[in-house]
């Protein structure tokens, strides 16, 4: 039987190790076997992997003023901290101060490099006021004014004809033929 | 489109008995790399995102999304899973394959996902963000991936707005995905550097190049089966390109050091190692009761005596289904019905002996 490479004992646990190239294995006995695990494990948590929503966390514990709300879906930039989950595109604006600095600590940048849509992006402003005309819809749906909720609707049903991409009316335009 | 819940659930115990085409290893350096996998985070213009989504907005998302997916080519066909509508076990099912993440088989209120034919592509909806869309390849595909994703991003923007910023770019829930939305993960399997402990240096180098290494269900999950995840962690301040790019460099150093230190067992170790892959074939092939962890650490022995030539009664198309096969929820879909713990191990050793005797 193979001898402990750390002391006298008997060796009972084998593993192989990589050394200049080499596989070599390693013997040890069974308390020295614990003292080079737990070595190894050191090793490993002292230097975890670093994981972007480790970072985030880290970064949300900083100050900002967490009672500024969104004025388009209500969010609080508070709730956004402890949630880690923004509410909706117009927060990117309405917290720009805060989140700009947040941005540019887990990417390093804050200037989009990568594809864009084809065609121009929707009016911001149309997207904002949907958002807003759908939480409207809502509360009249609950309140159970029908009639309001009837004409708000339509309402969205009229920025969204806007807002839909122009490829979609010529595919209906060839449909209607 | 199919938003009957019947047809569903004919088509999810036909997939407890098929296996995705990213298991196939048809793919390049399948002999480590498992999967290349790209997702895309996308938002619908004109809805809050999920944290201030009602019930009633998440399902006009469905609707909305449901309208633009089979008007969509690439799309057509697409099945539909209303996963609100699945019991426990059908949901884990989707997330054992790969199709949805946990969080979407958990979470509350309208939600699915639209499946292409052969599962290379699945389209989440109300995840995280709106739109999930991903692309599973079998073995290194990165430029292939990235330009069917691509290309069928256009083409569902053709039918619905995505909410998207001059200069931030696409907008996300949560501000580590903001940008290109993108993330790219190859699945390896890397048992010699695991077995030399050398795996540590591989976590230290892809972390200075700001790539994550996972384990085999993402985020939080264990290095199962000595399968590795290595992705993207920045998705603003560099295009999709660079990204792919940046993974493209660094994958064959890892491959090859992966191979490397195999072939070093093979000359310096071969009898221990011969030992350590016969033991595990022995168990996977006679035992009567196993968990899914100890079958995925001897399958991983097993995969690893296949690529060298030490196992030649199976290929690694098989044993990459057998990793499947055997988790919890598509053991008991083949078995035929729900089975408490210690059913569900016999039913697994049984799995493997049919499977693997010769």
């Amino acid at each position: 039987m193979k001898k402990c490479r750390r002391c006298a004992k008997s060796a009972t646990l084998h593993i192989t190790e990589i050394q200049d190239g080499k596989a070599v294995a390693v013997h040890l006995c069974n308390s020295c076997a614990q003292e080079y695990l737990d070595e190894e494990a050191e090793q490993v948590s002292s230097a975890p992997p670093e994981d972007v929503s480790a970072k985030l966390e880290e970064l949300m514990s900083e100050d900002a003023d967490t009672d500024t709300r969104c004025t388009n879906c209500n969010i609080s930039f508070g709730e956004f901290r402890e949630q880690g989950r923004l509410g909706c595109p117009t927060c990117f604006e309405e917290f720009r101060v805060d989140l700009m600095p947040l941005l540019e600590n887990i990417h390093e940048s804050a200037t989009h490099m990568g594809k864009r849509p084809k065609r121009s992006p929707a009016q911001t402003v149309d997207q904002a006021r949907l958002i807003q005309i759908r939480q409207r819809l809502e509360d009249a749906i609950d309140r159970e004014d029908y009639e309001q909720a009837a004409s708000l609707r339509d309402e969205i049903a009229e920025i969204e004809k806007t807002l839909r991409p122009a490829i979609q009316s010529e595919s209906d335009a060839d449909a209607a033929d | 489109m199919n938003t009957d819940g019947e047809p569903n659930s004919v088509c999810l115990s036909d997939l407890a008995r098929t296996s995705g085409g990213w298991l196939a290893a048809s793919g390049p350096e399948s002999d480590v790399v498992v999967s290349t996998r790209i997702r895309l985070a996308r938002n619908i213009v004109g809805y809050p995102f999920m944290s201030q989504a009602s019930d009633e907005i998440r399902r006009s998302l469905v609707e909305a999304i449901g309208r633009a997916i089979p008007a969509t080519p690439q799309t057509s066909d697409f099945l539909f899973i209303d996963v609100g509508e699945l019991d426990a076990l059908d949901a884990q099912l989707l997330v054992e394959r790969q199709l949805i993440s946990r969080e979407l088989s958990i979470s509350e209120g309208p939600r699915g996902v639209f499946i292409g034919r052969d599962e290379q592509i699945s389209i989440m909806v109300n995840e995280e963000d709106h739109v999930r869309m991903q692309i599973l390849n079998s073995g290194l595909a990165l430029q292939e991936s990235w330009e069917t994703i691509d290309s069928l991003d256009d083409a569902l923007e053709e039918q619905i707005s995505f909410a998207f910023d001059e200069k931030l770019g696409y907008l996300t829930a949560c501000p580590t995905n903001v940008g290109t939305g993108i993330r790219v993960s190859v699945m390896l399997h890397l048992p010699a550097l695991r077995i030399t402990r050398e795996i540590q240096k591989v976590h230290q180098a892809a972390q200075k190049i700001n790539l994550a290494v996972r384990g085999l269900y993402g985020e939080g999950s264990q290095a199962m089966g000595d399968f590795y995840q290595i992705s993207n962690q920045v998705t603003l301040g560099c295009s999709e390109e660079e990204l792919l790019d940046n993974l493209a460099d660094v994958l064959p150093n890892i491959l090859s050091w992966e191979r490397r230190v195999r072939d070093l067992l093979c000359r310096d170790n071969k009898s221990q190692l011969e030992d350590q892959i016969s033991r595990a074939m022995g168990i996977l092939t006679s035992a009567r009761s196993i968990s899914s962890e100890e079958t995925m650490h001897l399958l991983s022995s097993v995969r690893l005596g296949v690529n060298l030539g030490l196992v030649s009664t199976v290929d690694i198309a098989k044993v990459n289904e057998l990793f499947i096969h055997t988790q919890p929820s598509h053991l008991q879909k083949i078995s035929g019905g729900p089975l408490k713990t210690t059913e569900r191990n016999e039913a697994r050793a049984r799995h493997l002996r049919d499977n693997l005797s010769d």
